[in-house]
């Protein structure tokens, strides 16, 4: 546990000092949801609404979290390899994934709100959704990263790979949303919220199960 | 691997079975359906078939991830590409069926899209394998990319239709087969049907995997 807090605290210093890498994703985040207002201005329907804003959330995620592994250099793996054990890497790792894509989702989906001024119906569901989908995104894209930084630092792959799986992820948190702000019945969205729960927690211990297996070279 | 002859023998009788009991045993007469129902032994056969393959993929690829032996990561690799053909025979057949059926080739539906996504996961898996030079590496990571997107695609294909309205047969309140099948004659087709195209999967992945090994001794 005290290995997990002291990666942690290396991710936020490392980010502090180094603020352009985050504040990229998030300019590009929030410039990209300009984009957007600007070019549509009114939204009539909710899904087209929340199918804008999980794109522009997922490509917004492929940069934050790719970074990430794709800036370790092989010297800093390895002295971390002597220094902590696979799982509280990788459990740290998503951890601090998940955070940061918190962030990023809360501020987008607040700015998004504001710019459209959409009225919703289920606010509990609404963030929910934004929650377990941003923390999803982050615990699939932490392994699938490594993935790619095997394969020779390559974001091209990190799409290629990350897609197709994060699209179970993707349909449930858009239909939690979208089915939120029409504000349908508590009782049809609590199975859509489980299984984005399930979802979470399978990504979570599948990584931390495969992890070491990727770990050492 | 090396299959025992009368196993090739099943497969060969019960694939040419499929195929000529299949066009010829009586089937129930339906509106609408008529004789695509037929595609029963044909469609939903060949995604047994592709889950099967799929299934073997994933188990060699913990075990390779458990011994390090070649042998079980060339033989997950086999069995990806055969469960792809099965997978590309069954979303054809279906393709097919829903034109005269339903009208078009191709519906929204959570079931369709689920197959369609499942297989992408798994050309990426072509893809991630083609992009290592290191035998060893590729061997490791495309075993753990497998598992994971296994694990999540039979999430996605066997959980999300069954929550969503579905136009497909079996989901969202349409009956399955065995609901027009009341004297189970079509059973007496499709289930020889789903066991022989499943042996025939494992029968081209022992040849392929032989050549396979064959192609390294001479390099």
């Amino acid at each position: 546990m005290r290995n997990i807090g002291a990666i942690l605290t290396k991710e936020f210093k490392s980010d502090f000092r180094n603020p352009y890498v985050l504040g990229g994703a998030g300019l590009f985040l929030l410039s990209s949801l300009f984009v957007c207002y600007i070019t549509v201005k009114r939204i009539p329907i909710a899904a087209i609404w929340v199918a804008l804003f999980w794109i522009v959330v997922l490509f917004a995620s492929f940069n934050a979290v790719a970074k990430s592994f794709l800036s370790e250099t092989r010297g800093r793996m390895l002295y971390l390899y002597t220094l902590v054990n696979p799982t509280e890497f990788i459990a740290s790792k998503m951890i601090y994934h998940g955070l940061v894509m918190l962030i990023l989702g809360i501020v987008a989906a607040i700015v998004y709100q504001v710019l459209f001024s959409v009225v919703i119906g289920d606010n509990l569901m609404f963030w929910s959704s934004v929650v377990l989908g941003c923390t999803g995104i982050a615990f699939v894209l932490s392994l699938l990263s490594t993935i790619a930084s095997k394969a020779g630092n390559n974001l091209t792959l990190l799409a290629v790979l990350g897609l197709p799986i994060l699209l179970p992820l993707m349909l449930v948190a858009t239909t939690l949303m979208k089915n939120a702000i029409d504000g349908i019945e508590l009782s049809v969205q609590l199975k859509y919220l489980f299984v984005l729960i399930g979802l979470n927690v399978v990504s979570f211990a599948l990584s931390i199960v495969l992890f070491p297996y990727l770990w050492r070279e | 691997m090396k299959l025992p002859i009368g196993f090739k023998i099943a497969a060969i009788v019960l694939v040419i079975y499929t195929l000529i009991a299949g066009l010829l045993m009586p089937v129930p007469t339906l509106a609408i359906l008529n004789e695509t129902i037929r595609n029963l032994y044909y469609h939903v056969t060949s995604w047994f078939a592709m889950i099967t393959m799929f299934i073997m993929a994933f188990s060699y690829s913990i075990a390779y991830l458990n011994t390090q032996k070649d042998k079980y990561d060339t033989l997950a690799k086999i069995f990806v590409q055969v469960g792809m053909v099965f997978g590309i025979i069954g979303l054809v057949t279906g393709m097919l069926w829903a034109r005269f059926t339903w009208g078009s080739f191709w519906v929204s539906d959570p079931k369709l899209n689920g197959a369609a996504i499942a297989l992408l996961a798994y050309l990426a898996y072509a893809v991630l394998r083609n992009s290592f030079q290191d035998q060893l590496q590729r061997a490791k990571v495309s075993a753990v990319y497998n598992i994971f997107a296994f694990v999540m695609m039979i999430l996605f294909v066997f959980i999300l239709p069954r929550m969503t309205d579905s136009l497909h047969p079996g989901n969202g309140g349409n009956p399955a087969f065995s609901g027009y099948d009341l004297d189970s004659t079509m059973r007496m087709v499709f289930y020889p049907a789903v066991i022989g195209w499943i042996l025939l999967g494992f029968w081209i992945s022992e040849i392929r995997f032989r050549i396979e090994k064959l192609s390294n001794e001479e390099s």
